[in-house]
């Protein structure tokens, strides 16, 4: 294993050199970034130099995709990927993860050395981003205006990247046009604009519990003091969560969201797809990952809780509804949700899923009970923490500035409460799975290795089974990069959507009948996936 | 408590560990697998990934380390050096021995040489083992251009893997067209232009005539059609023969492979043979004795793991299936569709103007039965055709349902109307 890893490295190099317009488009990226390192000296840069920033950054990438895949056959393209210091966690990867890591501390917790000042004019970086900002909202930039711009950037230019990559695969190319759309559209356009009418910022696609300021006082504040269309953004994020979502994914799984609308889900597909490889696998991150993610669901639940029951003890006599009804509500609906999904899909639930998901419960409950006899409100410490924590540190930090150690997905997989949300949506009440044809599969791993979000596909797929996983994004790589035309992506009956007693086609069919009965007997339906 | 059979399994390939793992799933017998090759089990038809860096090594590996353990399989890296089937003794490197209640060979492969003067020279290779894979990496370190011989699968998955690493490559093939032992010449003529638009250099109708060195290294070679090419390596890809040289002098019967009947046992009781080294004493209809293929292994593994167990079911595979990839091309087939078709087969040969899509199908002319379709670059559901075949669905049902049988991913653009028109154009027409 060794030896031959070692011979691999060594004589790799000739694919994964450079071409000379790639070099020079790279070049031309780099000018555009270090236009923006020299607003940092503050020299009072003309706006000319802000647009040929963005020009070379965007030229530098479509140039360089350009090179890297026109003229050539379409299909995979994932030559050299392990060879290539800046794929596979060289010297690249970790100088580039280490100037992302540090640009989201300064982002999230220096802005002032960005060049941002509330109380006055910008300096540096964000005021070279001031005409961009007036032109679009009227007002100076923020840090948050240079770090949407960015974002939008590397969306649209990667994003075309992508769609060169994967020109023979229409699926890919529609959800990638989709991405691109909602982040220049909803997520960049539509909240500035709004800001220029005067109105609450608000970004619609940007759904609870992933957008865990909706319901902050500051917040709510601003959606009762904007009137009719304040309160139409309220109802809409409430009608998103509960109703809209639930439909969605029903129908077409969680990817309708994660990997055709959300913003991060935007970024992770685009400028994260040359990382999607380095998610890990193994069975210890799996674990790792269930108990993570649905203990930030449980933060954001209590956070978001707080905060309403805060705002709603601040401003008693404004509204009807009084903080500890909306305490006991907030219990009745839990208990009423979790009661339906033990009785209707406790056949689907594993015992250790039953056993953190009842003790979940118990937690929000005990923290809500608290609230309601001590009368005290956390919600602002709360929220603070949760910001800097998970808003800040793991979505931001970790889970775009690890991009080129940790793969693509770190947040989404790892974090993200919405994807949690939706996930259990998914795996419990959606029409959604990833189909095995047959026997086809061959267990090269490739799906494997290119699931972003750390799926082992094969290891369904050598056993004739379904993928109907809560952390799937349907992103469709693994279909895509699936030599033997093995995994379709599809929506349909629920009937044997989940079926962990497939064989795989091929051998004589009474042999068939009876290894399918050895399977069911030996597979205990309630034991963990763990224990397989 | 009496102590559990030893079922001691010679290969870690697919064979082998598909019955390792179905032994263990029903039953509690003591499970050794051997290995020279790896420690692990991995997927051979992988290796080409991880020379093409798509994959490292580990992502080869279907199951993770832990597995083994769990399982109660227990790995042992060794060379077996001959088996003693009257004492059920294995003596393996080393001075070592190990004992079993039930041996099942599943050697695997070796590539086939073709026994011209100078195939041991440096740079003159074959591709089956991950050995293979770590010589390939050795004799491609400078290397400037390549041959290789056969129109094989081996060889157009060399041919992939040499292209990423920028090597001219020039394929000698035997046949008029690729793999056109295997596949209509239609088809064949098909993947031979899909291979050139890659810019590999394909000679129809050449074989290797002869091999030059220079110190030890293969410098060019000689067609025979007295052709001199130049290369730093030579690939072959003619084909493998069963991995069966340690059984020299044992009580096991061989022919081309190691002979087994319908119960995959060998003329040795307890001894059984499946996967590639297994040769069928008397092969089932239709199927040749001997296939090397990812999936009749597999169904071997599955076979004799019931058969170790007491439940002995004949060797009885169903529909054929098999698949491959040609450069961006995937291939797919199910039922029968001969490379060479005599009077009771006919075939319809579709394909897109774009040259990446095609379509062959099957049938009996006297009763329209459907008899199987090789497609390309259009995925099918092998769920469908599987039912179609066993139901013997004729040909226009076929035709008018092959929309059921997609597997393409979501929003592809379907060919089922355009394939139906171009049929009812060029094959229903008067007969005159």
């Amino acid at each position: 294993m060794s030896a031959a890893q070692h011979n691999m490295s060594l004589s790799g190099e000739t694919s994964a050199k450079l071409s000379t317009t790639q070099k020079v488009a790279t070049g031309l990226g780099w000018t555009g970034i270090f236009i923006f390192c020299l607003a940092f000296f503050n020299p009072e840069l003309p706006p000319t130099f802000l647009w040929s920033a963005l020009t070379f950054i965007a030229l530098g990438v479509i140039i360089f995709a350009n090179d890297q895949y026109l003229g050539k056959s379409a299909g995979v393209k994932n030559d050299g990927i392990w060879f290539r210091s800046m794929t596979a966690r060289g010297i690249l990867a970790w100088g580039t993860g280490i100037v992302l890591t540090l640009f989201y501390i300064v982002l999230y917790w220096f802005p002032q050395y960005l060049g941002y000042n509330p109380d006055g004019a910008n300096s540096g970086l964000v005021a070279l981003f001031d005409p961009l900002s007036r032109l679009i909202s009227g007002q100076p930039a923020s840090q948050w205006f240079v770090y949407g711009t960015l974002y939008t950037l590397a969306i649209l230019t990667f994003g075309y990247k992508f769609l060169l990559k994967y020109r023979h695969n229409k699926y890919e190319v529609l959800r990638t046009y989709s991405v691109m759309f909602f982040q220049l559209g909803f997520a960049f356009l539509i909240p500035e604009i709004l800001m220029r009418l005067n109105q609450p910022y608000f970004n619609p696609v940007n759904i609870w519990p992933l957008n865990y300021d909706l319901f902050a006082g500051y917040k709510l504040s601003e959606f009762f003091s904007a009137g009719n269309i304040g309160l139409l953004m309220l109802f809409f994020g409430l009608a998103s969560i509960f109703v809209i979502t639930p439909i969605l994914t029903y129908f077409y799984g969680k990817r309708w969201y994660c990997s055709w609308v959300c913003g991060c889900g935007g970024l992770a597909e685009t400028a994260g797809d040359p990382y999607r490889h380095l998610s890990d696998k193994s069975r210890s991150a799996w674990k790792f990952e269930r108990y993570i993610i649905h203990t930030v669901l449980v933060l954001v639940v209590v956070m978001t809780i707080a905060v309403v029951y805060s705002f709603l003890n601040e401003n008693p006599d404004q509204f009807w509804l009084d903080k500890n009804v909306f305490l006991l509500g907030s219990v009745a609906f839990l208990v009423l949700l979790f009661g339906l999904i033990f009785i209707f899909k406790r056949h689907r639930l594993a015992r250790d899923a039953k056993k953190g998901a009842i003790i979940s419960l118990s937690i929000v409950l005990a923290i809500i009970a608290v609230f309601y006899f001590s009368g005290m409100t956390y919600g602002y410490l709360l929220r603070q923490w949760y910001g800097f924590l998970i808003g800040a540190a793991f979505s931001g930090v970790i889970g775009v500035g690890f991009y080129p150690i940790f793969g693509n997905r770190v947040w989404c997989r790892f974090g993200c409460p919405m994807a949690a949300v939706l996930g259990m949506q998914q795996r419990l009440f959606s029409k959604f799975r990833i189909t095995t044809n047959g026997g086809q599969c061959i267990s090269c791993g490739n799906c494997s290795t290119y699931c972003e979000m750390g799926i082992d596909v094969r290891a369904y797929a050598q056993k004739g089974e379904n993928i109907v996983r809560s952390s799937c994004v349907g992103c469709g790589i693994c279909s895509a990069v699936c030599p033997r035309g093995v995994l379709k992506l599809e929506n349909g009956s629920l009937h044997g959507r989940i079926n962990s007693d497939a064989v795989l086609l091929g051998n004589d069919v009474d042999l068939l009948d009876l290894i399918r009965e050895q399977k069911k007997a030996t597979r205990d339906p309630h034991s963990s996936p763990f224990n397989s | 408590m009496p102590t559990p059979e030893h079922v001691v399994i010679i290969g870690n390939g697919v064979a082998g560990i598909t019955a390792a793992r179905h032994i263990r799933r029903i039953s509690d017998k003591k499970i050794t697998v051997i290995s020279a090759e790896s420690d692990y089990f991995f997927s051979r038809t992988a290796l080409m990934y991880v020379y093409m860096g798509h994959m490292k090594w580990e992502h080869l590996k279907p199951y993770e380390d832990w597995f083994w353990e769990e399982n109660r399989i227990e790995l042992k890296k060794a060379r077996v050096k001959k088996i003693e089937t009257a004492s059920k003794m294995l003596f393996l490197e080393a001075e070592e021995k190990m004992s079993y209640d039930k041996l099942i060979l599943a050697t695997g492969s070796v590539p086939r040489f073709l026994g011209i003067e100078g195939e041991d020279l440096s740079g003159v290779q074959g591709l089956v083992s991950k050995q293979d894979l770590e010589l390939l990496e050795e004799n491609t370190r400078k290397c400037r251009s390549a041959v290789i011989v056969g129109g094989g699968l081996i060889g157009v998955e060399l041919a992939e893997m040499l292209h990423t690493r920028n090597i001219p490559v020039t394929m000698l093939i035997r046949e008029k067209a690729f793999w056109q032992n295997a596949l209509p010449l239609k088809d064949a003529q098909f993947i031979s232009r899909h291979i050139e638009s890659h810019g590999i250099k394909l000679m129809h109708e050449t074989e290797l005539k002869k091999i030059n060195g220079q110190n030890g290294r293969v410098r060019s070679i000689e067609t025979s059609s007295g052709e001199e090419i130049e290369c730093d390596l030579l690939g072959i890809s003619v084909g493998v023969k069963p991995n069966i040289a340690f059984l020299e002098g044992s009580e096991i019967e061989t022919d081309r492979g190691i002979l087994v009947d319908e119960y995959l046992q060998t003329n040795v009781s307890d001894i059984y043979a499946i996967g590639d080294c297994a040769q069928h004493r008397e092969p089932i209809k239709g199927r040749k004795d001997i296939e090397a293929v990812w999936y009749t292994a597999r169904m071997m593994g599955e076979t004799v793991a019931q058969i170790i167990c007491g439940k002995p079911f004949k060797y009885n595979p169903g529909n054929w299936f098999n698949s491959a990839k040609f450069f961006d091309i995937e291939y797919q087939t199910y039922g029968n569709v001969s490379a060479n078709p005599e009077e009771d087969e006919q075939h319809f040969h579709w394909e897109h103007r774009d040259g990446t899509k095609a379509m062959t199908i099957a049938f009996d002319p006297a009763s329209s039965t459907f008899l199987g379709i090789n497609t390309y670059g259009i995925r099918m559901r092998h769920e469908v055709f599987d039912r179609w075949l066993t139901e013997k669905r004729d040909l226009e049902y076929v035709l008018r349902h092959l929309r059921q049988a997609n597997f393409d991913p979501e929003f592809y653009d379907r060919h089922e109307k355009e394939i139906f028109s171009s049929f009812k154009e060029n094959m229903m027409k008067p007969q005159t």
